[in-house]
């Protein structure tokens, strides 16, 4: 990992942190100011989650902590002890893309693509709680996060596919 | 093989880089170089105008960790980044002309150490009095630029005594690229003096010309190299050029690389803006509803720096008067120079400024003349034959009617315009109409940047590289470019691969804007392809051997599948003293037709619906196309009903997300995006492009349907709650508060 920031005597106090990302247990020595944000990209090697504005107004840092989505640019490693922590890296089960993920690619919902983490993961918070999602709960539930390509409707009827495709996939699998 | 027409062009082909994205691995500038290179920061002016009396970096310099310090003083080259009037230093060296305004430079181990290093660093400032307002700069005459446009007899015409005359003045505002990637920049020193700088950017050459420039080097030793680009909009069109020349001095000065992140406040407040404009408009027609003469006085805030002003603005002023048939026309055209953020490219370039307040001329005409405002469009629509207000004669592909009929029909127009009449009670609707057209490409301004070049190389195994000097900034580039090539070639379009745009690999081939990039890249791309298709025929003649199949046999018979491709425009002329000629090469066309609901009671208003027809001649893929219209409007809408920037002192108070608002899933109403494909010869394949008119005819729409609803005329945007509310409050005071 890169020390450096400790070069100039230790001014930055560093702790070690343990947490449970994406199924795999990891322990990073970070200074304590540093947010789940950085920590996930600097000191984890996952940059899939964005900074957008390190304010928690745009949603783009969105990652799922205990299946919830927060907002990683506000929160602290330290709260996140102990408990799951899912990044866009980790929605991908054994190479097969999550259909949400399939849907995105399929209905051309990325376009510069910058947003789209965020939003797959407050999608996929979403769609654990309610399989059949209205489109006015899709938007309620996305209402954090920002895009400024799409004008919204590819991503909302990416999550809508996306919904009725596990569905079926949970009715056959029940049959 | 055999050529089959459009197979490939035309078709929903999925986004190539879709997977990437979706799965978090495409890499952003900010995810490039995560450890070893140094940190790089800008220290910058907290005053709108002021003279440095001192800068003193020495102690900064010493702090441990902190590998450069640079002051203007040690540039290399010229501090001047080269863009059409060259007046914007890369470092203040005497003056700062606004808030924001970069000062000095940093590069160091961390993050922490460069905002450490950037506190330490002394500046003393003696304040200046600063022009923030427009009409005032004008006054003082600090004009960077001034077009007109001379058709007929405009005074003669407004004199005849037996027209219907309206005016009036309209204001917008300041709007906000909003990318949700902030920009960035990583400079990494080639070893031979120069510097490769990757970064989020629309336009690789303006950031190489500045790079170049500032380090005092060849073209060729300033390598630019775009990364995976998190939105544009025009706002990484001319600014990055900044950025880019800065993180290039740094890591000449430490010879290591240096990355150069912006932040989100720190974009919002230096980065470029769409200019905030004022527009007085005189329009003029016969009773039965004729146009017979417009006249324009059109002024817009540049800032403190020209960038791209002066083209800004021409746009404007070539397009002051819409898609109509106007005999008289009599257009003045001025930006002014203030102590504020440089404004420059967005989307709609100049535009949508002008055809708010066009648009609401026309609304206003029809009501004053007891005419259906689509009946009065249609009347006076540039069809072809006919001639624009410069005179150029559209001899062809002008689907102007055609998209006004489309919108109509999608809105069922007639019946709703009654029906929301009658709305009673305290929450109305309203459907309202505007329209636009969009000279594609850099016109007659900026034609010396128009030609571009493509380079196609055919690997072994049938795979094909297509290198474009245009970029992928989330529009579908790399799509479109994709499905051409594959066309142009033959060969399926999985295997075609357009790679990252690199200064290295073809010629200076102009910027990705101004709806350029599928028909000057595209047509590239096509002379390229004939080359290779050239190179193929004779040795697979007519054998119907599979793309493959022939490539293999190429390689047998050592014939080689490489080319370049040029693409130059055929030739315009225009006369700047009287603004007569052909402004751009050919036009595009759109009409949205919005239908709102207002609550008379709050003043808030929120749109139901946008039927937004666009004539783009023929469209490459259907779905990045919607995708570009969808997007556009939601601009659109944002840019009609909730942004804008307040200012105090020449400095931007609303600096983020929470107090800078865009439109949010929540906000959006049904979309009906409607493309008519009149095809556009020269244009690949019959396509024209498509990236700017989503955004530009939306506002006046949007403030003609909030006048179908509540009977008032908003003559300034964004058509917030409070200002609805007010004009409401006007109305109810007495008839004489309701303008005609």
């Amino acid at each position: 990992m890169n020390d450096r920031s400790n070069r100039r005597g230790g001014l930055l106090e560093k702790a070690r942190i343990r947490l449970r990302v994406n199924g795999e247990e990891r322990e990073v020595l970070a200074p304590v100011h540093h947010t789940l944000l950085e920590v996930l990209r600097e000191e984890l090697g996952l940059p899939g989650t964005k900074h957008g504005c390190e304010l928690g107004e745009c949603g783009t840092c969105t990652v799922l902590v205990g299946g919830q989505p927060v907002l990683s640019c506000l929160t602290l490693p330290v709260e996140c002890e102990g408990r799951e922590v899912t990044t866009v890296e980790g929605l991908a089960a054994g190479g097969a893309l999550h259909p949400l993920q399939q849907a995105f690619a399929e209905l051309g919902s990325a376009q510069c693509g910058y947003c789209i983490p965020g939003f797959l993961l407050s999608a996929a918070a979403l769609l654990r709680e309610r399989p059949s999602p209205t489109r006015q709960e899709i938007a309620e539930a996305t209402a954090g996060n920002l895009c400024r390509c799409t004008g919204y409707l590819k991503i909302l009827e990416a999550i809508e596919l996306a919904a009725a495709r596990m569905r079926s996939r949970m009715e056959n699998a029940s049959d | 093989m055999e050529d089959t027409g459009t197979t490939v062009v035309g078709e929903r082909v999925r986004r190539p880089d879709a997977p990437d994205k979706v799965k978090g691995t495409a890499l952003y500038i900010d995810d490039l170089a995560l450890s070893g290179s140094l940190w790089g920061a800008v220290l910058r002016s907290p005053h709108a105008h002021a003279r440095i009396t001192r800068l003193d970096v020495a102690r900064a310099r010493t702090i441990p960790g902190v590998r450069a310090v640079l002051t203007a003083r040690d540039i290399p080259g010229r501090n001047l980044i080269p863009m059409i009037q060259s007046d914007w230093p890369v470092l203040a060296a005497e003056f700062v002309r606004h808030v924001g305004e970069a000062v000095a430079l940093v590069a160091a181990e961390s993050r922490d150490l460069a905002a450490e290093a950037l506190r330490t660093i002394a500046v003393e400032y003696e304040r200046l009095p600063a022009l923030l307002d427009m009409e005032e700069a004008l006054r003082a005459g600090e004009v960077m630029a001034h077009w007109k446009v001379r058709r007929g007899d405009v005074q003669s015409a407004l004199g005849r005594g037996d027209l219907v005359v309206v005016e009036g003045t309209y204001r917008t505002p300041y709007q906000e690229h909003a990318y949700i990637e902030p920009n960035g920049m990583i400079g990494v020193p080639d070893g031979r003096g120069g510097v490769i700088v990757y970064g989020s950017m629309q336009c690789p050459f303006y950031v190489q010309k500045a790079v170049a420039s500032a380090l005092g080097c060849d073209l060729a030793r300033a390598r630019v190299v775009q990364t995976v680009t998190g939105g544009g909009f025009g706002g990484k069109e001319d600014a990055p050029s900044a950025p880019g020349a800065q993180v290039a001095l740094l890591a000449h000065a430490t010879g290591r690389p240096v990355r150069l992140i912006l932040s989100r406040e720190e974009d919002m407040a230096v980065m470029s803006k769409r200019h905030p404009g004022r527009v007085r408009m005189r329009t003029a027609a016969t009773r039965d509803g004729e146009l017979v003469a417009v006249e324009v006085d059109y002024l817009l805030d540049g800032g403190a720096y020209a960038t791209l002003s002066p083209v800004v603005l021409f746009r404007g002023t070539v397009h002051a008067c819409g898609p109509y048939r106007i005999p008289n026309a009599r257009v003045e055209s001025r930006v002014v120079r203030t102590h504020k953020v440089p404004c420059g490219a967005f989307r709609g370039f100049g535009e949508p400024q002008v055809v708010f307040a066009c648009e609401s001329q026309m609304d206003r005409l029809a009501e004053r003349l007891g005419m259906d405002p689509l009946m009065l469009r249609l009347k006076n629509a540039l069809g072809e034959g006919d001639e624009t207000i410069t005179g150029h004669k559209l001899t062809s592909s002008v689907g102007f009617r055609d998209v006004l009929d489309r919108v109509a029909a999608s809105s069922d127009w007639s019946r709703k315009r009654a029906e929301y009449a009658r709305d009673a009670g305290p929450v109305r609707r309203g459907i309202g109409l505007a329209a636009c057209y969009y000279g594609v490409g850099l016109g007659a301004l900026g034609k010396h940047l128009n030609p571009a070049g493509a380079s196609l190389v055919v690997a072994g195994d049938g795979s094909v590289t297509v290198a474009v000097g245009t970029t992928e900034i989330g529009q579908g580039m790399i799509t479109v470019l994709s499905q051409i090539a594959a066309e142009a070639l033959g060969c399926p379009v999985e295997l075609v691969h357009v790679v990252e745009p690199d200064t290295s690999r073809v010629p200076d081939s102009g910027p990705t804007v101004a709806s350029r990039t599928t028909v000057m890249s595209g047509n590239a791309i096509r002379d390229a392809a004939a080359k290779i298709r050239a190179a193929m025929e004779p040795v697979i003649a007519d054998s119907g051997l599979s793309w493959r199949e022939a490539v293999a046999l190429c390689a047998q018979k050592q014939v080689g599948l490489a080319a370049h491709g040029w693409a130059v425009p055929p030739a315009i002329t225009f006369d700047l003293e009287t603004g007569q000629g052909e402004a751009y090469m050919y036009y595009t066309f759109s009409a949205n037709v919005v239908e709102v609901e207002v609550d008379t009671e709050t003043g808030e208003t929120r749109a139901l619906a946008v039927h937004s027809g666009h004539d783009t001649g023929k469209v490459i893929n259907p779905t990045t196309g919607e995708g570009q219209v969808e997007g556009g409007v939601v601009q659109g809408l944002g840019y009609a009903l909730v942004e804008e920037h307040a200012l105090k002192d020449g400095r931007i108070l609303n600096d983020q997300f929470s107090t800078y608002i865009i439109p949010t899933p929540l906000d959006v109403p049904e979309i009906r995006p409607i493309l008519v494909e009149h095809p556009y010869a020269w244009g690949p394949y019959g396509a024209k492009g498509l990236g700017e008119t989503p955004v530009i005819a939306v506002a006046p729409a949007v403030t003609a349907a909030i006048h179908h609803a509540a009977g008032i005329r908003l003559d300034e945007i964004p058509a917030t709650p409070e200002r609805v509310w007010a004009a409401l409050q006007a109305k109810n005071a007495g008839p004489t508060a309701s303008r005609p």
